[in-house]
């Protein structure tokens, strides 16, 4: 007997129908779908001003069915203050990668966070400069190679991978830092729950709102996707511990 | 329409008229000799319902204005000049996105950390661009205080007009400077003067996007066309002020401070009988290059004074070029002109003698 089909998984209406330009296995396409879901879920799409950085996911408002603009490398979370301070009743969020928020931006980044701005960021570590080329991030693993250390990050010459989520979690005004990952479902769903957290914070004015999510970059490693998957259980878990620094929500469930 | 008269520094003319002009976010970072700007927003601009923010640096500040201009409310900044160099990329950016804005720079003396005393040596930074890329901003010169609160109210105006950053040149003379300003209250604008491009959230309608990456076969060329297309229609605007043209000989081109005191040396020579006349100009860019070039072709000459080692003079020639050329005088950036300093220069000039470089 012929027997309707059921729709048992949509596209977030804030997510636009369209194909992404990533790379097989790149988890920029994964996050954006995150996003997309919290933004539905929380009914802030219509309300929601976009800061795109500079990086693979420049591209990210052609993706997300939100108005955005476009900031300079690393400046997003200026961009976003502006944006906030000129209209305090908008959602405001801005997406960066780790070349853009931890490298030319850092300033910006932390700045913006102790200064409590009343928006989200959400970061995505991959720990390589990707869109131009696989160069050495501030997140790059000690030993990693990339197209500018070659015989792999040196920690002597080059330090240690800079961890964000942990250095954000510090500042008095920050309502939300925490470090998920997107390597497996268990992981999806965890990193889900930060992104709401973090959009939370604005919403309830708590603050400003932080989530790292570890995530491949297949062609800059030089790997297949499931063996980028892999690494990030087996080589960027270990140093960057997933967790959160900082929760200003936190007793707030109970009430 | 109340008009009160006060006696204020420039910087302050400049913070007040732009809070007239309905300005609601002000970003800055500390460099003199502009501080009193920020200094002034940092209460009054709250006073209005508006927003200061003490950026982490000028890099910070102009970036925080692009994201108030494009949220479609009206924002500015200002510093002098080695922080606008680092505001650059974010003008470019604003330019390229083609987001109204306001941008002060009381220019002071360079190159590197120079000196705090005037100068106008960003010039070429101000009219050609300054960052990367085929752009152009508005730049408007006051030369008095009372100038320096009807631009800034003006720049508003144009930069929602055009959709472009305006940028005000001052320098240290006109920061520091105090004056009596009658202070005036233009037209309020209206509440939905950004309401068919700015970001609102997508409630409604279609989502909006403004940005400056065109990388399609075509798209970017066909964005500069566009671009420049606007720039040409800005010539419209094109301002100066002509002191005493019509039967001179020589007419001696100077803007800002500069023009200013160049002002009271031809009116001083003038009344001991010599043939001189001022040009002005008020717009650097647009610049006036066709009321140049009809002051040549009625076969005048020309003398350049600035307050650097010679830029601006390279606009005068190209305009008066098809009947004359132009002289050059430059103060040295960082000293501070009176208009006995420009009369032999401009006596020797008049006399066809060529003047010493500077
Ligand atoms: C001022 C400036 N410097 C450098 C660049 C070049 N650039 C483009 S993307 C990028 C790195 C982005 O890396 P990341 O933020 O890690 O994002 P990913 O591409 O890995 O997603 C750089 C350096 C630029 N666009 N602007
Ligand atoms: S280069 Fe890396 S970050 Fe960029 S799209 Fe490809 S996989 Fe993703």
């Amino acid at each position: 007997m012929y027997q309707e089909e059921k729709l048992v998984f949509t596209r977030p209406e804030s997510v636009i129908d369209r194909a992404t330009h990533y790379c097989p296995g790149c988890h920029h396409g994964t996050i954006h779908r995150l996003v997309g879901e919290v933004l539905d879920e929380m009914g802030l799409r219509e309300q929601s001003i976009l800061v795109a950085s500079i990086g693979c996911s420049v591209f990210l408002y052609n993706y997300l069915n939100v108005d955005a603009v476009e900031a300079p490398h690393g400046r997003a979370p200026a961009v976003a203050t502006g944006v906030k301070r000129a209209r305090p009743d908008n959602f405001v969020f801005a997406y960066q990668g780790d070349g853009d928020l931890a490298s030319i931006g850092l300033a910006e980044i932390v700045h913006a966070a102790n200064r409590g701005e009343k928006m989200s960021i959400i970061f995505v570590n991959n720990t390589v400069y990707g869109m131009t080329g696989g160069q050495m991030a501030p997140t790059t693993m000690a030993g990693q190679k990339t197209t500018t250390c070659p015989g792999g990050r040196c920690a002597e010459r080059e330090g240690m991978p800079l961890k964000m989520a942990e250095m954000i979690g510090t500042l008095d005004a920050v309502a939300y830092s925490a470090r998920v990952a997107v390597d497996s479902v268990k992981h999806l769903r965890t990193a889900k729950k930060a992104i709401r957290k973090v959009f939370e914070c604005q919403t309830k004015g708590l603050g400003f709102g932080f989530v790292e999510l570890l995530s491949t970059c297949p062609t800059n490693w030089r790997m297949t996707p499931v063996q980028a998957n892999e690494r990030i259980a087996n080589e960027l878990i270990p140093y960057f511990p997933l967790g959160v620094y900082k929760d200003a929500t936190a007793g707030e469930e109970g009430k | 329409m109340s008009q009160e008269r006060i006696f204020i520094k420039g910087n302050e003319a400049v913070a007040r008229g732009a809070l007239a002009a309905g300005c609601k976010c002000y970003f800055g970072y500390p460099i003199t000799p502009q501080n009193e700007i920020p200094e002034f927003m940092s209460s009054a601009i709250f006073e209005v319902g508006g927003q200061f923010v003490q950026a982490e640096s000028e890099v910070a500040a102009a970036n925080m204005l692009l994201g108030a201009a494009a949220a479609g409310v009206r924002a500015m900044t200002s510093s002098s000049s080695p922080g606008m160099s680092l505001k650059q990329e974010a003008i470019s950016y604003m330019a390229g996105s083609e987001l109204p804005a306001v941008i002060v720079n009381m220019n002071r003396g360079g190159p590197g950390l120079g000196d705090i005393g005037p100068a106008q040596g960003d010039y070429y930074q101000a009219t050609r661009g300054g960052g990367h890329g085929d752009y152009r901003t508005l730049v408007l010169a006051p030369a008095t205080c009372q100038e320096g609160y009807d631009m800034t109210v003006l720049a508003f105006d144009l930069a929602y007009k055009y959709r472009n950053p305006v940028l005000i040149l001052g320098d240290a003379i006109l920061g520091q400077m105090k004056e009596p300003v009658a202070t005036w209250q233009p037209e309020p604008v209206a509440a939905d003067e950004a309401a068919d491009w700015c970001l609102t959230g997508a409630k409604g309608r279609e989502k909006r996007l403004l940005k400056s990456l065109y990388l399609d076969e075509g798209a970017l060329a066909g964005h500069n066309r566009r671009l420049q297309a606007k720039y040409k229609s800005m010539e419209a605007e094109v301002r100066f002020e002509e002191f005493q043209t019509a039967d001179a000989e020589l007419v001696v081109v100077a803007y800002g401070s500069i023009g200013r005191i160049a002002k009271s040396a031809v009116r001083s020579l003038r009344k001991a009988g010599h043939k001189i006349g001022l040009l002005r100009p008020i717009t650097l860019y647009p610049f006036p290059s066709a009321a140049l070039a009809a002051l040549a072709a009625e076969g005048k000459r020309f003398l350049t004074v600035e307050h650097n080692l010679g830029q601006m003079v390279d606009d005068v020639r190209l305009a008066v070029r098809r009947h004359a050329d132009s002289e050059f005088f430059g103060v040295m950036p960082g000293n501070l002109p009176v208009p006995d300093d420009f009369e032999g220069p401009i006596l020797k000039t008049l006399a066809g003698e060529s003047l010493e470089a500077c």
